[in-house]
């Protein structure tokens, strides 16, 4: 793989909100999002793709309470992710296009990924 | 106006065969509106990253997918080699190629059966899965298996294919791409078939772009957009275009997926007429380390892989986003505006794999 791929740090949701506006305007495909559990953290992923040139913007959220604000205002399409980072993870994503209410998946374990699992 | 009805569509629908299920919202017999459903047999293949180290993963990575089920372990490795900095040998790049466009090959023409079945073509229908048996036959005397083949492993792959197999692979695909021809030409050109899928589903390239479409739904909407582009494998000393279509409906989706067909035959031919002689693998030694993003072209599009390794056996997280998943935003913003019965059409139409969606 010769790909290159950029990382960028998001300090907040602001900033976050800010980068997602701007790869918009510039034309950036909204590729995926995705969360990570670390020992101390949540990691949620934004990547886009532009011609073959790949970026991914990294917001970092706190275990407890977790909330995260929907960019399915700015890419319509993210509400898919944002569901399945909620019922997956358990993080609050607040204001998503198509909110599933936690019925995205039916899971057997609540949150599977999320705190304490 | 018109009183609205919600039906239900699925989980369990002839022309369905996994489940997804869709709230289509109905005036008349016009959709106006559809909520997707997925999420119905979530199978949690990202959690078991946590129980099987990063080489035993790659049989669990095939597994995602009974269709592209290949490339879905190739990905898995091409991520795993970056972290690792494994070179692959050129050997087993060629014959990853190899096995990556009999893949499409097949999906492809399962596809064209299942659209064949989904509009009451049944002949076609049975034509379509009779030449991918033949398909099949070849990847299971290469591999061993019919639908998953075992074959990639980090570092390279487990299985070789002699010089002379593969040229007559070739010689077999030629053969078959005949009765793929004759197949195709029914499918783009019979009027009954055209009527019931041109202008049907129209999805423009601004559309397909902006809700984040991959592979031919993309495509058939004017992106050229092929992750073969990126350079992994053997692809870069192979010489192919995407092929895009331009008007966006159901028609275009199935040109260009006819049209990948004897691309991918062509590519084969590439592969097997340039393919170095020596090893399938290198030794793998140590633990993946750090994070990446591994994308590939499935026969539905774009996946990708995202990794994050903190040195150990275990990789730390494993996430897939599959084709389909990214497919869906697409399929809910076609769907309104047309008649309740072109719905089984159109949902198959982004050719949706709920075995990958669901992993």
């Amino acid at each position: 793989m010769k790909e290159e791929q950029a990382f960028l740090i998001a300090g907040g949701q602001e900033e976050l909100f800010s980068l997602v506006r701007g790869m918009k305007e510039e034309g950036w495909r909204l590729v995926q999002i995705g969360a990570t559990k670390t020992e101390t953290a949540f990691e949620v992923n934004y990547s886009f793709d532009k011609d073959y040139r790949f970026t991914n913007i990294k917001i970092t959220l706190p275990l407890q309470s977790a909330e995260l604000k929907s960019i399915s205002g700015i890419y319509w399409s993210a509400f898919l992710y944002e569901n399945e980072i909620s019922d997956l993870f358990g993080i609050a994503v607040k204001g998503i296009a198509v909110d599933y209410q936690g019925k995205f998946y039916r899971t057997a374990v609540k949150h599977p990924f999320g705190e304490n699992k | 106006m018109s009183k609205r009805t919600i039906i239900p569509f699925g989980p369990q629908h002839p022309v369905l065969p996994e489940p997804v299920h869709l709230d289509l919202v109905v005036e008349d017999e016009k959709v106006v509106e559809a909520v997707p459903s997925v999420g119905f047999v979530h199978r949690g293949l990202e959690k078991l990253v946590e129980k099987k180290d990063f080489q035993e993963y790659v049989f669990v990575a095939e597994r995602i997918c009974g269709i592209c089920s290949f490339i879905h372990g190739m990905t898995y490795s091409l991520g795993i080699e970056k972290l690792m900095n494994i070179d692959v040998p050129e050997r087993a790049s060629y014959l990853r190629v190899v096995w990556s466009e009999l893949s499409r090959v097949h999906s492809h023409l399962l596809w064209l059966g299942l659209m064949a079945d989904a509009f009451g073509f049944e002949s076609l229908f049975m034509e379509s899965w009779r030449i991918r048996e033949l398909v099949l036959d070849i990847i299971e005397e290469t591999t061993g298996g019919r639908v998953i083949f075992g074959s990639c492993k980090v570092g390279g792959v487990r299985k070789d294919i002699d010089n002379a197999s593969l040229k007559a692979i070739t010689v077999k695909l030629e053969d078959y791409s005949v009765r793929i021809r004759a197949i195709a030409d029914v499918f783009l050109r019979d009027a009954s078939v055209r009527h019931r899928l041109s202008g049907v589903g129209k999805l423009s390239r601004d559309e397909a772009y902006l809700l984040g479409a991959v592979g031919p739904t993309a495509r058939a909407s004017g992106v050229a957009q092929d992750m073969r582009k990126l350079g992994y494998a053997a692809y870069p000393r192979m010489e192919f275009s995407p092929v895009t279509e331009t008007a966006g409906d159901c028609y275009s989706r199935c040109s260009v997926r006819i049209k990948e067909i004897f691309q991918s035959i062509e590519i084969i031919r590439q592969a097997a007429g340039s393919i170095p002689e020596g090893a399938i693998e290198n030794k793998v030694s140590g633990f993946p380390q750090g994070e990446y993003f591994a994308r590939t072209e499935q026969p539905r599009g774009e996946v990708v892989y995202y990794f994050k390794a903190d040195g150990g056996k275990f990789l730390k997280r494993l996430r897939v986003r599959t084709p389909t998943f990214a497919n869906i935003p697409a399929l809910v913003k076609i769907l309104p505006g047309h008649e309740l019965a072109d719905v089984p059409v159109l949902v198959l139409t982004i050719d949706p794999c709920i075995s990958c969606t669901e992993r």
